[in-house]
């Protein structure tokens, strides 16, 4: 179906059925109850899972496939925003052309930046685009401040001028009259589901983007990226030009940050020039590697999981652990605070920093190979995997569908 | 892409997968059953306080949150009451607010727009927060009262001194305790004036954002007007910590008196450098040469030490006040944390008590039923004589103190002297003038 494998086939429509159900999932633990604290199903962080997937889903065609590493796709993302925010505030609050105009723009700042980035390759390719992102953040911040409105981020005023506004149009995002922000909450016994058009948007979206991936990477061309990235020098002896290739996979992972930039816009009518900086590329590099680099689901599944720490394991504060420890003797109470404080609230890098070390050094396949693993061991196959030494020799990338 | 013939059945059934999906958002159309957003229903109402936790003005942030947790204890009862008892209007009982007890969330907005709107929607999407406050920083400041708009909840602006919060970027939904540029200008010039003299040259280094291009605009206005000249404007990025590359030119540039429009970190790194490059031993036009930090704050004097002896600038609030809104706050303030607090703390301190005076005054939480509270309010007994919430820009005025680093501090709190208190009605303002145009509070929205 779809022009899709039969096992292909299958994986989409799990993926398809989770993202639907999203809403459900994240919300495990009923409201009131005191673990209702790590329920995650509320519209902002699942817009987050959606469009932060698809940017990884993009990074993921560029790294995962050829093994360039970029380390500025967040300019991309930042470009996109600006674009969507600037139709916002010319056009009206319908985020169709906000989008489109994003993925074009993106794509070719991309076709630019990788013209020239693309001369290099390896760390050079990275530092190149590096440069490239914190010069866009430089100039966003501070230069072009008559288009980036600078450190205060662009936003809608209500005096802009808005061409296609009629009287009574609605003053939110929306896409044909049906805003974002809208939902539909359903409370189910101590429950309480969030349905937000807003996120079932991005989720379609988001579906449509992995769909566009999986074609990529099932396709001809998929395979010439993958060459890329086993050996490039055989490649260029055998006579073969790789450069429009890796052109081309840039731009589109350029087009797909471009349009994660609109959607983040879309669901919130701001672009601040934070959005470009050099720790937001190296958060998507970070997520791609998180979840496993080269397979479909990984990035998705890393950007899903840095995005619940950020917004989630952040919140939890000094008050919150007094009321976990509560049961505790006063001494021994403070004492295990003091313990476990600097991992929660504020500290929430640290614990992400040190669950990204584990991942790198026992599972270098990131999230997917764990889960691959405990696939295994549940199928007896463990033997047949424990003397793989996946760091000496180039492993075949495992079915995505497994 | 090899497997791409379409065929008949493969056709119905992409047709019926996308059918599906394009008919899923219109069972959304259902309108929810709430008159405003987050309308509180159970036995507690809950506030977001989204203060900087990491980045430039973290030591900021981490006072407002103390001031956050002592007025939520006065409120709910506890405590000493701090400047409820003081407060002109004495609705508030110590039983929360309309009966509710106090409940808050905490969130880090790391001093960026995007950080901070990502944790305040967090806070009214997930924790049902039914007003927002904080910031310690415009640009943060006002990126937050556009969601706040947007969303339907009341924001109380934290440490804001754009002239843009409640100028070209005001919303019907926003409040600001805290004075602005223009204030400062117009409650230092004066006092500059007297002090060196009407034919001064000055030299502006400027954080490069809303803050600074505003306060640097102001403070310029206000000298030019007494006599000034102003040689040249100089922005510097908000990141910098080095700044003796943009002093330098300071020494040839024929400029008297060097003006700051940094804060925080930002102040503490300027105003250091300043004084290694010897500006304030030398002598320009015959005249001392001399430093002005136009917005000053208790935190920076510390981190800047020896170097603020001596130094003008303006504040919103100094715990030395001796009125008896002050002084009972720096009681229980002191009583429970062991300091004196900053101006931060003071100013966030007041936000959370008007909001909840004004929703017990209208007997609602509704954000439009808070605002109409809040407009055109007069209040007195929080520390800062007899204010005004003036309706046409939701922009409190009441006195501007002008302060000076101490030359012989007796602790290491008592750090500035108060020179003057510059009565309100002159850093009184139109709601039209030309520094505050091109915004329009817009309507008021209850969200929902």
């Amino acid at each position: 179906m779809l022009g899709l494998e039969n096992k292909d086939t299958k994986f989409l429509l799990v993926v398809v059925a989770l993202t639907l159900c999203t809403p459900i999932i994240l919300q495990p633990f009923p409201e009131g109850s005191s673990l209702a604290q790590f329920n995650a199903g509320y519209p902002d962080l699942m817009q987050r899972f959606a469009i932060f997937g698809i940017f990884a889903i993009g990074f993921n065609i560029l790294f995962g496939l050829t093994g360039y590493l970029s380390f500025g796709h967040a300019a991309f993302l930042g470009v996109g925003s600006y674009s969507t925010v600037w139709m916002f505030k010319l056009l009206s609050y319908n985020v169709l052309p906000g989008l489109v105009l994003a993925v074009i723009t993106s794509g070719i700042f991309a076709l630019f930046i990788g013209y020239i980035s693309l001369r290099r390759s390896g760390i050079y390719f990275s530092i190149l685009t590096l440069a490239f992102a914190q010069m866009s953040f430089n100039l966003a911040y501070s230069v072009l401040t008559p288009i980036t409105n600078g450190e205060t981020g662009l936003q809608v005023y209500t005096d802009d001028p808005q061409y296609l506004m009629g009287e009574g149009a609605l003053t939110t995002t929306h896409v044909f009259g049906l805003a974002m922000n809208k939902s539909l909450i359903v409370p189910i016994g101590g429950w309480e589901f969030n349905f937000n058009v807003g996120y079932y948007f991005c989720a379609i979206i988001a579906i449509l983007a992995f769909y566009l991936s999986l074609r990529i990477f099932r396709s001809p061309f998929g395979l010439m990226l993958r060459a890329v990235k086993s050996n490039q020098q055989r490649m260029n002896y055998t006579g073969l030009n790789s450069r429009p290739y890796t052109l081309a996979a840039f731009v589109i992972s350029g087009m797909y940050a471009g349009l994660a930039g609109g959607l983040l816009a879309s669901m919130d009518p701001l672009a601040g020039a934070e959005r470009m900086q050099w720790t937001a590329s190296g958060e998507v590099v970070i997520m791609t590697i998180l979840g496993g680099a080269g397979t479909l689901m990984g990035p998705v599944l890393g950007a899903g999981f840095i995005k619940y720490f950020e917004n989630i394991f952040s919140k939890i504060n000094d008050n919150v652990l007094h009321g976990w420890f509560s049961f505790l003797p006063d001494g021994i109470e403070d004492f295990f605070i003091n313990i476990v404080n600097p991992f929660f609230g504020e500290g929430w890098h640290l614990t992400l920093g040190l669950l990204f070390m584990c991942v790198v050094i026992f599972l270098p396949g990131g999230l997917m190979e764990g889960g691959q693993r405990i696939l295994n061991l549940l199928k007896r196959k463990s033997k047949d995997t424990a003397d793989d030494d996946s760091a000496h020799h180039p492993k075949q990338s495992p079915h995505v569908a497994e | 892409m090899s497997y791409s013939k379409p065929t008949r059945r493969g056709l119905l059934k992409t047709g019926a997968i996308a059918g599906a999906g394009l008919a899923m958002p219109t069972i959304f159309t259902a309108s929810s059953a709430h008159a405003f957003t987050n309308e509180p229903t159970g036995g507690s109402v809950t506030l977001g306080f989204n203060v900087p936790q990491s980045g430039p003005y973290a030591d900021e942030g981490a006072d407002e949150l103390r001031a956050y947790e002592l007025a939520v204890e006065h409120l709910n009862g506890g405590g000493d009451g701090g400047m409820m008892p003081t407060f002109s209007s004495q609705v508030l009982d110590g039983t929360g607010i309309l009966g509710k007890k106090v409940e808050y969330v905490t969130g880090d907005t790391q001093t960026k727009s995007d950080a901070a709107r990502a944790s305040a929607r967090s806070m009214i999407e997930k924790d049902g927060a039914i007003m927002i406050t904080g910031g310690s920083s415009s640009g943060v400041a006002i990126a937050v009262q556009g969601l706040c708009q947007e969303a339907g909840v009341i924001f109380m602006a934290g440490l804001t001194h754009s002239n843009d919060t409640t100028g070209k970027d005001k919303k019907a939904n926003g409040f600001r305790h805290f004075f602005n540029g223009y204030m400062s200008g117009a409650a230092l010039a004066p006092v500059l004036a007297a002090r060196y003299g009407t034919d001064r040259t000055a030299y502006h280094l400027t954080a490069d954002y809303t803050w600074g291009w505003t306060q640097e605009e102001s403070i310029a206005a206000a000298t030019e007007a007494l006599g000034w000249s102003t040689v040249d404007k100089v922005r510097t990025p908000l990141a910098a910590t080095d700044f003796s590359s943009y002093i330098a030119p300071v020494l040839n540039s024929g400029a008297d008196v060097l003006v700051l429009n940094h804060y925080g970190g930002n102040m503490v790194n300027s105003l250091t450098n300043a004084v290694q490059f010897g500006l304030r031993d030398k002598q320009v036009n015959g005249k001392n040469f001399e430093i002005v930090v136009p917005l000053y704050s208790r935190l920076m004097a510390r981190g800047a030490g020896e170097n603020v002896k001596g130094i003008l600038g303006s504040t919103n609030w100094h715990w030395s006040l001796q009125d008896e809104g002050s002084k009972a706050f720096v009681r229980s303030f002191g009583q429970k944390y062991g300091f004196p607090p900053s101006q931060a703390a003071h100013t966030v301190y007041c936000q959370t008590l008007l909001y909840a005076d004004a929703v017990t005054r209208a007997g609602s939480f509704n954000p439009c039923a808070v605002g109409e509270a809040l407009e055109g309010y007069e209040f007195d007994g929080l520390g800062n004589g007899p204010t005004l919430y003036r309706a046409d820009d939701h922009q409190c005025f009441k006195d501007v103190l002008v302060v000076q680093g101490k030359e012989n501090p007796e602790n290491e709190f008592d750090l500035l002297e108060v020179v003057e208190v510059t009565p309100a009605a002159q850093v009184t303002y139109p709601a039209d003038h030309p520094m505050f145009a091109g915004g329009n509070l817009g309507e008021c929205n209850p969200g929902a």
